[in-house]
């Protein structure tokens, strides 16, 4: 039955879909459409807002109490969704199409056995008996590459890791081996690493099963890895379809452009070639421009054409069903090259302001977090022997996945927690045991961090100005309020925000600009160090560029000496100097920028190469895939850290990796390793990464 | 004369509480019209329930502040009028003198004293007494639950210790143990006062100072002023010549409350803080984990000024809305107090003593104890429907 | 689990003595062993004839020892009198001093005698307990069950028309103290006044025999005002796990919305009320002496009230520590229960 049908899996066409509040209709997805053919897998990209998922839970026709479709239809199989009764649309769901989340463990039932809510599903739509409904979950959680999978069938949710949560979460989906799988973000939650395998896994259960994917993500890259067609969307509209290849290599529209050259890709360069960012904001949906949505940010923009009528996609004579909605594709000189951005002089890195000298950082934890009493208390070692240097109006990049110490670092530097061992020396003074409540005005000053999620980042119930009022009175700046406030403002300049923000509170603003605002707050004080914790990895693509620059260009200005904490290597390579790599607490790598990205690598930061997602067709990646998930730091392995998942531990002789920490090797010009690999097998080492010759 | 008919009485009352009305009306109508300009209070009239149970509670907070001003009422709260004892509702008086209202429009009690006067005094004392003891759990449950969901560790487990202390004794057996005579002798109640009624002035005096600690100019005379005002108003309310606590001679002395009600207000206050407390350490353990509070402390900010200034603003929300709700809670506790009769005197016309006066011929007549009760249960109600309407607008943003 | 339990256990311990100490020391603070000597003696008790009343007692002891004594882990006093006898908390009338206990508090099951009943505190309690228990349990049959439901109805569709009205009912019913409704429940189902007449006004028959006329009136007022409170909680429970990811992943997976309430949502949200409803046990018990003073039925609650109002010292401690004890291992029942409901908390 399930072949009789040859059509597109899934057909929409023309789909409007609006939320309504108290006040306002706001159209969420206009104009839609999009189809799948069997077997295909189409990636759905946007930025946040711009109605991705929303079309995701049109197709399940799930859009809650205040969303309604308002125009098209969803056609599944040829039968068309929006008509279908709840009985109708209740077998289709899960047995036909299937969905998996952004959260794996908030889409798992926290009270039920993983077991039991695998095997409902072939209970309600095959009726199958719970013997047969077992089997099945015992195969299919087998299929996802879980280890012992008769344990894991009888576990809770909360025992297992966010990867295998994730897994389970595809497993159930794929119980009753639906048609077509939508996936909305799947892996934004999961470490790097953790992303690469549970990619890989989709990638080759979708080919087994058959199933057409729906694949929604913001990260360009993840794209290209997963899908074969993809359709890039902009404030509620389609704005560009096509094939990867198509889409990719000949994009023809100006927001897709835009995307593409606001994404560190290899090749960028913070000097050389920086990247450009989108001008001005995401429209708001009920302020979206007439005509075109992308119109004031479009460097194309023609006034009275763009902005005179709606626009509707057209195809692109040539490609294979490859259409834009933009009236002027065929004007634009698509090749033409990028205006190079303002090139700038590298900052020379100047003297030592900052060393780190065998820092350590145990933690003692009672070994049962809820009921846990005196006595039982586990050690958890944080930090294990850091040590570098930071220098003046340099970049240091800190790469680690969860779990790998480098928040804990930014504590301990911080003055949040005072070290367990070691020293960190700020001018030749030590401030390892100084608390932050012990330190004076100058070195908290000097001392500042950005935080990761701008919406938590500025306290919610205080206007802006007065925030950055407040640390500057704490900072002693400025003699009364009248001076401070003029200061304030001229902060608010060097960030980039217009002087009105003054009196605004944060929640009038966008992700970008609290960011900001967050960034201006710590340059308060003339900051000399500027911890920056992922301070852009919960912004848009389009706003991330932005941010970083402007980071970038205060550093130059005030030769701040940055480390800049992140997982995602692409943005580490664009803009660092130095990048220091941890795994578990402990310095895995350390060296300048070209010195790690380059062979050879600690293990780890290979496969970390390898497991971030390039969005450049001409890019060839090594494929490394790591075994299991990253080991608690309650309970780390023996030996080596990495030693779990190494894929070169065979080449070290006599088990070493599992008896000894290894050793810090110098491999010369500043770039340190620490591994066992003897040097015969490191310089066999090749590029992750590699740039095809065009 | 005969006795009015039903349509009659409620016209004379809807009549009686035409300074009410009045009120009302003004204060729903401005506040409407700028709705979109006061915040939260402003969305309140958003919302149906909200606007019920703000109109609710708003008509017995004018009936307490009219019926204070011999508005309103009609008789004598105490008075006793001979022949007019159980007199059912609407009934004249025998003999009425020259300018004195003619009826008992909900009849009279079993002490011949006119049930709707009762009614609308006994308003007043639960508009006085059940916010202020409110605030002041509130003051003390904020000043103890911040540095204990702050801090957490040692200090939160004596603190929460104490609270669970409190929370597993009956509520009655506490007021009974508090408030009988015997214990007031001892001056405990008194005592409890001293303590209790520092926790305002500690919480103000922290909170300016934290603000204010850079700028040491504008600090010490704002710090002065303020708590010396504030100790003066404190020193006041606990000191009273010839009780236990009597440190400021009689001239200095403002105000002298009675000190039934003292009592009845100290452990009401002392039953409802450690609840205040719990929510409160909730809140400042969920809101400690914050980017901004890592923030304040990372730019050397006290403890102090990030649970008060970066905390608490952040924790009002569900704070505003269990306010709301514990005064009403408050008010069922004046109303068991009374209902024991405890610490209020048996005369007084609050509602929880007229409803114990009422009930024991409860089988016979009606209208003393349902008139109160009715009264209690819609300002308790009103309450509850506002803080309904407040924490379902406070989400919708 | 055991060490758990263990550590529950020892934090009640500690609670339960601090509680008993606070109410031994209110008990016997001076005016209320002033009033003791003089109702026992004459009211005409001179201050010295008081004083040797209770130096006789023992009253006059440091409160730690007589605290000591009455839990029985000091010996009793004893006082030598002039004439030679000697008396004593342990020595019962008659009984010659050699032969009785040295110790003889709670922990040996003295509780001591009660001056208003006239009868050892141990048996007044247990009798008077039995009662109270009989009413909680049809008020726990009733209330329960029925707050359960209420609040699974509403907060399975939140906003919906049978939500709004279920709430309002539950708004009302917390609204309505004890002795609001109760007076409003008799005024219109027993009183001559209205003439329905259907249930009796008081309770003081349901003693002996309890039957649906004498008993029900007082099992609804206590069970109104705890009803409305967990079925608030319940509802907001149920509302916010409605809203929770998995339900909308079972929803999707195809399971009918009788099976998605049933199954996945019911047990999450029932995690919340179950704590609320055994934290309610110290609420109960204010309703407890609301409505036995109230409906005249001489359970525990108006024990209690007797006893208060009577300066029955020895009483009043009894009846404490008993409600007390109740509300301290209703709290662990709730700790456990919560571990057994809620799998995310693992208890090694």
């Amino acid at each position: 039955m399930k072949d009789s049908y040859d059509g597109p899996i899934l057909e929409i066409d023309t789909l409007s879909i609006s939320f309504f509040t108290r006040l306002r209709e706001i159209p969420a997805v206009m104009d839609f459409s999009v189809s799948v053919m069997p077997g295909e897998a189409v990636g759905l990209v946007g930025e946040s807002g711009c109605g991705k998922s929303t079309v995701a839970l049109g197709v399940m026709q799930d859009l809650g109490k205040n969303g309604r479709i308002v125009g098209g239809s969803i056609k599944f199989k040829g039968r068309n969704l929006n008509e279908m009764s709840q009985e109708e649309l209740r077998k289709i769901r899960g047995s036909e199409i299937a969905m998996i989340y952004q959260e794996p463990m908030a889409s798992l039932n926290p009270a039920m056995k993983i077991g039991r809510q695998l095997m409902e599903v072939p209970m309600i739509h095959r009726g199958s008996s719970e013997k047969e409904a077992y089997e099945r979950a015992l195969q299919v959680v087998t299929d996802v590459k879980l280890p012992d999978p008769k344990r894991i069938l009888d576990a809770y949710p909360h025992q297992l890791s966010g990867g295998q949560q994730q897994r389970i979460v595809i497993a159930m989906a794929l119980m009753a081996e639906p048609s077509l799988l939508i996936l909305d973000e799947p892996t934004t939650a999961l470490d790097v690493t953790v992303e690469a395998a549970v990619v890989e896994l989709v990638k080759e259960l979708g080919k087994k099963y058959g199933t057409s994917m729906l694949f929604i993500s913001h990260n360009l890259g993840l794209v290209l890895e997963t899908c074969d067609r993809l359709c890039v969307m902009y404030s509620g509209e389609a704005v560009e379809r096509g094939s990867i290849k198509d889409v990719f290599d000949e994009m023809q529209h100006p927001y897709t452009q835009a995307l593409f050259r606001s994404i560190p890709l290899p090749g960028a360069d913070k000097n050389a070639r920086p990247l450009r960012a989108i001008p001005g904001n995401f429209p708001l949906p009920h302020e979206r421009p007439p005509g075109c949505n992308f119109s004031p940010r479009c460097d194309y923009f023609e006034a009275g054409r763009c902005d005179a009528q709606d626009i509707k996609m057209q195809a692109v004579p040539g490609n294979d069903r490859h259409a834009t909605r933009c009236l002027k594709f065929q004007e634009i000189d698509w090749n033409a090259p990028i205006e190079a951005g303002d090139q700038t002089q590298k900052g020379e890195p100047g003297r030592v302001v900052l060393k780190i000298d065998n820092l350590k950082k145990y933690y003692e934890v009672a070994a049962n977090a809820l009921f846990g009493g005196a006595g039982e208390t586990k050690v958890v070692k944080a930090n294990e022997t850091l040590s570098f240097e930071a220098r003046e109006s340099e970049t240091l990049a800190i790469v680690g996945e969860s779990g790998c110490g480098k928040s804990t670092f930014a504590k301990v530097l911080m003055g949040l927690e005072t070290a367990t061992e070691g020293q960190i020396l700020l001018d030749n003074r030590n401030i390892e045991a100084t608390p932050i409540e012990a330190r004076d005005t100058q070195t908290i000053a000097d001392v500042q961090m950005v935080f990761q999620n701008p919406f938590d980042t500025l306290n919610p119930s205080m206007s802006v100005g007065r925030q950055i009022i407040r640390a500057l009175e704490v900072f002693g700046i400025g003699k009364n309020e009248g001076e401070r406030r003029k200061r304030m403002l001229e902060l608010l300049d060097l960030v980039k925000l217009p002087r009105a923000f003054a009196d605004r509170m944060p929640r009038q603003l966008s992700g970008g600009q609290k960011q900001r605002v967050g960034i201006a707050r710590a340059f308060a004080g003339n900051a000399r160090i500027v911890v920056a914790d992922e301070p852009v990895s919960a912004l848009d693509v389009s706003v991330q560029a932005a941010v970083t620059d402007l980071l970038m260009e205060i550093q130059r200005e005030q030769k701040t000496t940055l480390l800049f904490i992140s997982h995602d290597l692409s943005i580490v390579r664009y803009l660092s100097d130095r990048v220091m790599v941890m795994y578990l607490g402990h310095v895995v790598e350390l060296g300048s920028t070209d010195q790690v990205f380059s062979p050879p690598y600690h293990p780890y930061t290979e496969a970390l190469l390898s497991a971030v997602p390039i969005a450049d067709t001409s890019v060839e990646k090594k494929h490394i895939v790591l075994e299991g998930d990253i080991p608690s730091a309650m309970n780390p392995p023996s030996g080596c850290p990495f030693q779990t998942r190494c894929r070169w531990k065979s080449e070290v002789p006599g088990g070493l990796c599992e008896k000894e920490v290894p050793p810090v090797r110098q491999l010369g010009d500043g770039h340190q390793i620490k591994c066992h690999l003897p040097d015969e097998k490191l310089t066999e080492m090749e590029p992750v990464i590699q740039i095809a010759a065009e | 004369m005969e006795p009015l008919s039903w349509i009659e009485i409620i016209t004379r009352v809807l009549l009686q509480f035409t300074p009410v009305w009045l009120s009302l009306v003004i204060l729903f109508v401005l506040s409407i019209t700028y709705k979109r300009k006061l915040g939260l209070y402003g969305k309140l009239f958003d919302s149906t329930i909200g606007m019920i149970g703000f109109a609710l509670v708003m008509f017995w907070v004018f009936t307490g502040i009219f019926g204070s001003f011999g508005m309103i009422v009609t008789h004598d709260a105490l008075a006793q009028v001979s022949g007019m004892k159980n007199e059912l509702p609407g009934a004249p008086l025998p003999n009425p003198d020259e300018g004195q209202y003619p009826y008992y429009l909900f009849g009279g009690d079993n002490l011949a004293r006119d049930v709707f006067s009762r009614m609308v005094k006994g308003a007043w004392i639960v508009v006085q007494i059940a916010p202020l003891a409110t605030l002041f759990a509130f003051m003390v449950g904020i000043t103890l639950g911040l540095p204990a969901g702050y801090y957490g560790g040692r200090l939160d487990t004596f603190l929460s210790f104490l609270a669970n202390l409190i929370l597993a004794f009956p509520v009655i057996l506490l007021f009974y143990l508090l408030v009988t005579p015997e214990i007031v002798e001892t001056g405990i109640p008194s005592y409890m006062a001293t303590v209790l009624f520092v926790f305002p002035l500690v919480f103000v005096g922290v909170l300016l100072n934290s603000r204010y600690k850079t700028q040491p100019n504008i600090r010490a005379p704002l710090l002065i002023g303020v708590l010396g005002i504030m100790g003066w108003l404190y020193l006041s309310l606990i000191s009273e010549i010839g009780s236990k606590v009597a440190v400021l001679p009689g001239f200095l002395d403002l105000f002298d409350i009675p000190s039934g009600i003292l009592v009845v207000f100290v452990s009401v206050v002392f039953v409802n803080s450690p609840t205040v407390f719990r929510i409160v350490r909730g809140l400042a353990m969920d809101i400690k984990t914050r980017d901004y509070v890592a923030a304040a402390q990372t730019r050397g900010e006290g403890p102090w000024y990030i649970m008060l200034w970066e905390i608490l603003p952040n924790a009002r929300g569900p704070l505003i809305v269990d306010f709301c709700l514990r005064i009403g809670y408050t008010t069922i506790l004046l109303g068991t107090l009374g209902f024991f009769g405890l610490g209020l005197s048996p005369e007084s016309p609050d509602w929880g003593t007229t409803i114990n006066d009422g009930r024991r011929l409860l089988q016979i007549y009606l209208h003393p104890a349902i008139v109160p009760a009715l009264s209690l249960l819609s300002m308790v109600l009103g309450l509850n429907l506002l803080a309904d309407g407040l924490r379902e607008e406070s989400l919708r943003d | 689990m055991g060490l758990f339990i263990l550590r529950r256990v020892g934090v009640m311990i500690l609670t339960g003595l601090c509680l008993t100490f606070l109410v031994f020391t209110l008990t016997n603070l001076y005016p209320n062993l002033e009033k003791l000597a003089k109702t026992q003696g004459n009211f005409r008790m001179s201050d010295e004839e008081v004083t040797s009343f209770l130096e006789r007692g023992g009253y006059l002891q440091p409160m730690v020892v007589k605290y000591g004594e009455w839990l029985g882990v000091l010996p009793s006093y004893r006082h030598e009198n002039a004439d030679g006898s000697i008396q004593g908390r342990c020595i019962l009338p008659g009984q010659a001093p050699e032969e009785a206990p040295e110790f003889c508090g709670v922990l040996q099951g003295y509780w001591g005698f009660s001056t208003v009943f006239k009868d050892e505190v141990g048996s007044i309690v247990a009798t008077r307990l039995g009662l109270t228990g009989k009413l909680m349990f049809w008020v726990m049959v009733l209330m329960v069950p029925s707050a359960l439901i209420l609040g699974v109805l509403s907060g399975m569709n939140e906003g919906s028309k049978t939500d709004r009205t279920l709430s309002t009912v539950a708004i009302t019913t917390t609204a309505t103290p004890e002795y609001v409704s109760g007076v409003i429940l008799i005024a219109v189902f027993a009183s001559s006044a209205v003439g329905l007449k259907w249930f009796k006004g008081t309770a003081t028959s349901a003693m002996e025999d309890a039957n649906f006329e004498n008993f029900f009136l007082p099992v609804l007022t206590i069970s109104l005002y705890g009803m409305g409170y967990i079925a608030r909680m319940t509802r907001a429970s149920m509302a916010e796990v409605m809203t929770a990811q998995y339900i909308r992943t079972a929803r999707l997976k195809g399971v009918s919305f009788p099976n998605i309430v049933v199954k996945h949502a019911l047990r999450n949200a029932l995690i919340a009320p179950f704590t609320v409803i055994m934290l309610q046990f110290p609420w109960l018990l204010n309703g407890v002496v609301i409505v036995e003073t109230l409906f005249n039925y001489k359970g525990f609650g108006w024990t209690l009230v007797q006893a208060a109002s009577n300066n029955d010292i020895e009483l009043l401690l009894g009846v404490s520590v008993v409600s007390v004890f109740v509300v301290l291992v209703t709290q662990l029942i709730s700790d456990i229960g919560y571990v057994y409901l809620n799998p995310r908390i693992s208890v090694s």
